[in-house]
């Protein structure tokens, strides 16, 4: 079967794509990223850093030839993992750290490659294939300046954020995802702290546990003997609250977690986007007061430039209305997801901890009968 | 109940009538003044006297004979109760007689006397009262319920409902409702303790008090941690109550009958916080901790000794449990404040959504998360009441414990004390021999062998109550231990059964929750 070479077409299925694990190398993680020819023929291993991500989203930035990139929600990209970090900047990254091994670290990676190998303005980019092909680590290479640095220098010092808009669809859009934006960002923080309780009482588990231990007495009379086994088995149920609770903690931020943080960054993503638009909007209201003030000698001068930023406009909110549409299908899959695997990772360990403390009750209630 | 004695001749003739004394009953000394029994045709004895053992009272002599009209002083001991919380922790033993009985003329409660060394005494001993329950299986339910605050301001105090549900025949109804305030309840341990504790029964000790607690349910604070507080004490003061019937010796002690069955109980005066009488006991404690100090007992039984070391690490370790329980109890009611926290956002967040079905699903979430929020209220409410206040209990019960081996300790001490004081009377005897006055010698004579025949009487029933204690701890450390095995099983029974309940529960939730997750189209 012959490879297909056309020109800008990802070689890869997007859907395939996998972070698969990340290996520890000193102070730095590398991660395999495995994706699938789409010619079917076989698959892509590749190994990359967290640069070599960051090389990627840079890229994707500096796409100025694609017509109304401002106007792109770029899936975002997780921050670094630190390896050593204070608690507080572990913090900060909150779910994406805390799983077993980096699992949802990885994860989160996954789905960040494969947002954008499905979004047709940015899968063309050749760095997303070399990317995800390549043997080399692409990490070292210059990228081009981003073009978002200009267009704030260019606005800057104007408060935008709250700029009224000339269309109702955007002015709509902004305002619910004001809130949206908000209210996951709240509700993921909450999340957390729940992880982090429920990690705090496994941890008291064991300390229990441990007490329990202690209490059993080396005497050989009747009674001692049969109030150590007390302690023992009870111990052993204290075990199983343990177990219980990280395996809830870890079902918890792998699942429900992830997906709330996810949503969190994409709806940040998403008012990122609106926010360049509105700057856009800004500079073409700008620029088209600029026009009519003009002196006659600098009119056509003017005129251009409004002309020029009203195209861009144009073509951003084109974009960006097409992007909107996508997003919405996308997050509400993202999070259905989710709340499925959560729903179902739960039940299934309240199922298997149900069956272990009635074991453990029967057994109790036989002792010494 | 006293037998009839002779005072025993020096020599070895006494002690063998001593002897056959003991095989057939136990004697037992209380320190209550008065006492009173409902029915004295019943087999149950009465208590004695006071046994004065400061060298002006009548002395064994007279044991038989007069319930004298001198009301006489209970020991105020000071025996030491660790709180686990509460900076003040006295057992407040009653000084005086005892408010809630009347004395009654003492000849009457006589059962009759027998003679020395008849086997066939009607009196009983503990060890028989324990052991005759009447054809009564052990049956009864103790109910503490329905709080209610009465009076106003300071004065105010909560008062609770004392049920007793049982079959027993000492009871006189199946069923008795009465009140009962704190102070009573307090009272009532006081008077137990000062009965039995030095003759080396394990008294069950009483809910603490808590000046703060009761101080902002007096005040009216309607909040959550004043029911917290006063349920706590609630469920105290029933597994207080338990306990002590539990024991078979106290079940049948006619102060804990007619705390349960009698409708009105006078005041307990001496509980109060800072009374005059808290002082003098504060000042008896410390004076007691200087004796402990130096008192040096020479240990011959080593079952004592291997029990006290045993007694100390259990204690250590319960204490660590029940430290590492309440650190649980603490994170699990700070998982139901996040899991609450987080309810409500997801609540908004569902409110938010523009898509229905997420919307809609997303508010189911916070439901669920709600459900779970009552689950870990529950669980923790388990996790204190069941696992933590067991704990709790047993931790001030083995102070319990302890405060009855320093009983054997003194009860040793004075024997001994009394020994050398014997000794030393003995020694001025033999000098007086050879002293050159004789008008005065045969006076003095006299005098010193009196003092002497005393002494000995007094040495022999030192040596009688240190066996008798040392018999009675050993009997009642094995009680104890069978009832804490007993105790810890039920209760971890019942926390195990809670842990399945709300595991169950949670099922049940995340199946209900599935197929709204998977309604989203």
């Amino acid at each position: 079967m012959m490879e297909e070479d056309r020109e800008g077409l990802l070689r890869v299925s997007a859907h395939t794509i996998r972070v698969t694990e990340a290996v520890r190398d000193g102070d730095s993680l590398t991660f395999i990223v495995i994706s699938q020819k789409l010619s079917g023929s076989g698959e892509y291993h590749v190994a990359r850093t967290h640069e070599d991500f960051e090389w990627l989203q840079q890229c994707l930035f500096s796409q100025e030839e694609v017509p109304g990139v401002l106007g792109v929600i770029f899936p975002p990209l997780p921050a670094k993992p630190h390896l050593n970090a204070s608690t507080k900047v572990l913090k900060q990254l909150g779910f994406l750290v805390m799983g077993k091994e980096w699992c949802t670290y990885c994860k989160a990676l996954e789905i960040y490659l494969q947002q954008v190998a499905a979004n047709t303005r940015l899968n063309k980019n050749k760095c997303l294939e070399n990317f995800l092909t390549s043997s080399d680590a692409p990490g070292q290479q210059r990228v081009r300046k981003s073009i978002f640095n200009r267009l704030s220098q260019a606005v800057e010092g104007l408060r935008k954020e709250g700029h009224k808009d000339v269309d109702d669809f955007f002015q709509t859009e902004r305002d619910n995802n004001f809130t949206l934006t908000g209210c996951s960002k709240s509700a993921t923080e909450r999340f957390l702290d729940v992880v982090l309780t429920e990690q705090k009482l496994a941890v008291a588990c064991g300390h229990l546990s441990t007490c329990l231990h202690l209490c059993v007495e080396q005497r050989d009379d009747g009674t001692a003997q049969a109030f150590s086994q007390i302690c023992v088995k009870l111990s052993e149920v204290v075990d199983l609250m343990k177990k219980n609770f990280e395996n809830v903690a870890e079902n918890n931020l792998s699942t429900l977690g992830l997906g709330l943080d996810l949503e969190t960054r994409y709806q940040e993503a998403k008012k990122e986007m609106l926010y360049r638009r509105t700057c856009k909007l800004v500079e073409l209201e700008t620029a088209s007061k600029n026009a009519e003030r003009a002196k006659p000698i600098r009119k056509a001068a003017m005129d251009d430039l409004k002309m020029k930023s009203e195209k861009e406009f144009d073509q951003i909110s084109g974009v960006a209305k097409q992007e909107i549409a996508r997003f919405h299908s996308v997050h509400v899959k993202l999070l259905h997801q989710a709340l499925i695997l959560w729903c179902e990772k739960q039940l299934e360990t309240a199922k298997e901890t149900s069956a272990s403390y009635s074991q453990h009750l029967q057994a109790f209630k036989d002792l010494g009968e | 109940m006293a037998a009839e004695m002779e005072p025993p001749p020096l020599g070895n003739a006494g002690e063998t009538d001593f002897r056959e004394l003991e095989d057939g009953e136990d004697l037992f000394v209380s320190t209550v003044t008065t006492l009173e029994y409902p029915e004295p045709s019943s087999p149950e004895p009465a208590s004695l006297p006071a046994e004065d053992i400061s060298i002006n009272s009548n002395g064994p002599k007279q044991k038989d004979v007069s319930f004298d009209d001198d009301p006489e002083d209970l020991f105020a001991e000071a025996t030491e109760e660790v709180s686990l919380d509460s900076p003040e922790r006295e057992p407040i033993l009653s000084d005086g007689p005892s408010p809630a009985i009347t004395p009654v003329t003492p000849t009457t409660m006589l059962t009759p006397r027998m003679d020395l060394g008849a086997a066939d005494m009607f009196e009983r001993s503990l060890d028989e009262i324990e052991e005759d329950n009447n054809g009564d299986t052990f049956d009864i339910h103790i109910a503490v319920s329905d709080p209610e605050k009465v009076g106003d301001g300071m004065n105010a105090y909560m008062g609770y409902k004392v049920t007793t549900k049982t079959s027993m025949t000492i009871f006189n109804k199946n069923e008795t409702t009465v009140r009962r305030r704190f102070s009573d309840f307090l009272g009532l341990h006081s008077k137990l303790a000062s009965k039995y504790l030095h003759i080396g029964y394990i008294v069950p000790p009483a809910p603490e008090k808590s000046i703060v607690g009761m101080t902002k349910v007096k005040v009216g604070k309607e909040d959550l941690s004043s029911a917290e507080f006063v349920e706590k004490r609630r469920s105290a003061l029933e597994r207080y109550l338990m306990r002590t019937v539990k024991h078979p010796v106290l079940l049948k002690d006619p102060d804990v009958i007619m705390f349960l069955e009698s409708s009105e109980l006078p005041r307990a005066v001496s509980t109060q916080a800072l009374s005059g009488a808290g002082i003098l006991r504060m000042v008896n404690k410390a004076a007691d901790a200087v004796n402990k100090m130096t008192i040096k007992m020479n240990e011959s039984d080593a079952w004592f000794e291997e029990k006290h070391q045993q007694f100390e690490n259990l204690d250590l370790q319960l204490r660590k449990l029940h430290a590492s329980v309440e650190s649980l109890v603490c994170h699990r009611k700070e998982l139901s404040v996040n899991t609450a926290s987080f309810a409500k956002s997801a609540a908004m967040l569902g409110n938010s959504e523009d898509h229905t079905a997420l919307s809609r699903a997303l508010s189911q979430l916070a439901e669920v998360e709600e459900k779970i929020d009552r689950l870990h209220q529950d669980q923790a409410y388990a996790d204190f009441y069941l696992f933590s206040e067991l704990l709790g209990d047993y931790v001030r019960l083995i102070t319990a414990v302890k405060s009855v081996f320093d009983q054997r300790m003194k009860t040793w001490s004075k024997w001994q004390d009394t020994q050398l004081l014997l000794q030393k009377k003995r020694e001025s005897e033999a000098k007086l021999q050879f002293a050159n006055k004789p008008d005065k010698l045969q006076q003095a004579k006299d005098e010193i062998k009196e003092e002497i025949e005393e002494l000995e009487g007094k040495v022999e029933q030192g040596e009688k109550d240190f066996e008798l204690i040392s018999k009675t701890i050993r009997k009642e450390v094995s009680r104890f231990e069978k009832e804490r095995v007993k105790d810890f099983k039920a209760v971890i029974i019942k926390y195990l059964e809670s842990l399945v309940q709300t595991q169950q529960q949670l099922i049940k939730y995340w199946e209900a929750f599935l197929p709204e997750a998977k309604a989203i189209a």
